[in-house]
């Protein structure tokens, strides 16, 4: 193992400074993500346009680097994305964390597929992979409208 | 006492973790085993096994007695009056849902009070929170001040005439503070409350005496104190277990069973249905005997000093935040580190094969005072050393470095 695979440069910028950190105030969606056990806590606010796309991704929460810089690249990549990429790029990206050994999709730029794969580090580390998917599934969470909170303590 | 021959008794740390030795400093979480206590689980189970009072044959007979005699070795390590008033249960958390159940059911009605600190772990708050719904009691809790400590007054200042019970911890798991809880007994009773002391973190730390202590039930977790998961020991004053009522129900605790009707067991019987933790029980004596023969004060008297050189050289560090600066203080380092978030810590840090623990180590009404999500903790035993603290510190600044590079 190798601590420099996990706190890759990029996620600790992006753990100190997350993009889109904060709220706004036309979103039409939003979920809460909460992993009880270690505390980290992750409110994705969206604003879904007419044509499904998503015009604006903030989040708000605190938390480890890993669930932080999670955060973060997700928000990045998820603007002006439409419903049917973002569901394809969360399903790439949790196989990704779990099994796969890359991302499959073409939908995003070389750089951002390296910007995204600097979170598979956590593979090494079983117990933090909750961290980096929790802001994921939280974002599953508001698309769907489903009701409660995210806990990936309990599910991978 | 010379440690390194005292480690060289836990054959855990003949192990690597990543290829580092083991600095293991999560033992208020739990704490390692020695041999003796690992090797009596086998040889129950290989030489000795059967079940406790109930059969006739030669094995059975061994082991209840093996078993009768842990209870006794428990009863002269917190020098209670009697053995009947020593209860084991599944853990020092059912032990207090026993008295919070029983007593619950027996004495409080709504409107009754109880009192509990900002500084309890989950366990003794938990179990209490059921009663607001079943019995309407209120629960207060004393505050905690800045230096993470509850003070004799802060206890007084929530005494109510409608408080019936104060369950109190005796060694906080998160700022290590040791409270004045003989003070805070003798405060309780004069005004007819009886209390409850948690003590998860006092037991495995501190020479304990029911008899001068006086307090009315006191919970122990035996992983805490070298000993086997599964297990852990309710000490109740013998007039408690005579008045309140049975908590479970099952064989063993029975007297005569009829259709019309049903009588229960002496004490302890009453209080333990069902097959117990058996080899545990005859596991944990080992652990009574391993820690008698150190000799507690002895054990004390180095954790003390081991918590002083662990302050002193985390305070010389000017990135770490140590959280709980209480008057007196045992066995545990919880701190924060600047622009480092404690699992981050805690994942660097095991990478050096040092064991800590990071979050909110089952105290979130406390970290919720503390305004903080997550603590990194390091807490001792009797195996570390001042070089596992040094190896802390050296950790600690590699993640620094990690983060500020």
């Amino acid at each position: 193992m190798d601590l420099k695979d996990l706190y890759q440069e990029i996620i600790l910028d992006h753990g100190k400074n997350p993009r889109n950190l904060g709220k706004f105030e036309n979103f039409n969606k939003d979920a809460k993500g909460h992993n009880p056990l270690c505390g980290d806590k992750v409110h994705v606010y969206l604003k879904v346009d007419e044509n499904k796309k998503i015009s604006d991704i903030k989040f708000e929460g605190h938390g480890c680097a890993i669930s932080m810089a999670s955060a973060s690249i997700m928000t990045e990549l998820m603007k002006d994305k439409d419903e049917k990429d973002v569901n394809e790029l969360i399903e790439d990206f949790l196989k990704m964390i779990k099994d796969n050994p890359d991302l499959k999709s073409n939908l995003i730029s070389e750089d951002d597929k390296t910007k995204l794969m600097s979170l598979s580090g956590v593979k090494k580390y079983p117990m933090r992979v909750k961290c980096a998917t929790l802001p994921w599934h939280t974002l599953i969470s508001a698309m769907t409208n489903k009701p409660g909170e995210v806990n990936t303590e309990k599910e991978d | 006492m010379n440690i390194k021959d005292i480690k060289k008794e836990f054959p855990i740390f003949d192990n690597k973790v990543h290829n580092n030795d083991l600095v293991y400093l999560d033992s208020a979480n739990s704490s390692q085993k020695p041999k003796v206590v690992v090797d009596r689980i086998y040889d129950f189970y290989t030489k000795e096994f059967s079940n406790v009072g109930r059969s006739v044959h030669y094995l059975a007979v061994a082991a209840t007695n093996l078993y009768e005699n842990t209870r006794v070795l428990v009863q002269k390590y917190i020098n209670a009056k009697d053995p009947n008033e020593i209860v084991f249960t599944k853990g020092a958390t059912e032990a207090i849902n026993l008295v919070a159940n029983t007593f619950g059911q027996k004495y409080l009605k709504e409107g009754d009070e109880i009192l509990i600190t900002e500084l309890e772990h989950h366990s003794n708050y938990v179990p209490w929170y059921y009663l607001r719904k079943s019995k309407g009691v209120k629960i207060n809790f004393a505050d905690v001040d800045e230096n993470g400590d509850i003070s004799i007054e802060s206890i007084e200042k929530k005494i109510t005439t409608k408080t019936k019970i104060l369950a109190i911890t005796h060694l906080s798991n998160v700022t290590g503070a040791i409270l004045p809880i003989k003070e805070i007994i003798q405060l309780a009773h004069s005004k007819n409350i009886p209390v409850l002391v948690d003590g998860c973190q006092g037991a495995p730390h501190l020479k304990l005496d029911m008899q001068d202590l006086d307090c009315d039930f006191y919970a122990i977790s035996c992983h805490k104190m070298y000993g086997p998961t599964g297990l852990g020991v309710l000490y109740a004053k013998k007039k408690w277990l005579e008045e309140l009522p049975p908590y479970q129900g099952g064989g063993g605790m029975i007297g005569e069973v009829k259709k019309e009707g049903i009588t229960f067991g002496d004490l302890p019987n009453k209080y333990e249905a069902g097959t117990m933790a058996t080899a545990q029980v005859i596991a944990f004596g080992e652990s009574i005997n391993f820690i008698n023969k150190l000799g507690i004060e002895k054990i004390e008297e180095h954790e003390r000093e081991l918590t002083k050189y662990g302050e002193e050289i985390l305070k010389k560090n000017n990135s770490v935040k140590l959280i709980g600066s209480p008057k007196n203080k045992g066995s545990v380092l919880s701190f924060t580190l600047d622009g480092v978030h404690p699992h981050d810590i805690a994942t660097i840090l095991d990478e050096d094969g040092v064991a800590i623990r990071a979050g909110h180590h089952c105290c979130q009404i406390l970290h919720e005072k503390l305004g903080l999500a997550a603590t990194a903790r390091a807490s001792l035993g009797v195996y570390n050393t001042k070089d596992d603290l040094d190896q802390l510190n050296s950790s600690i600044n590699k993640c620094i470095k990690i983060f500020n590079s």
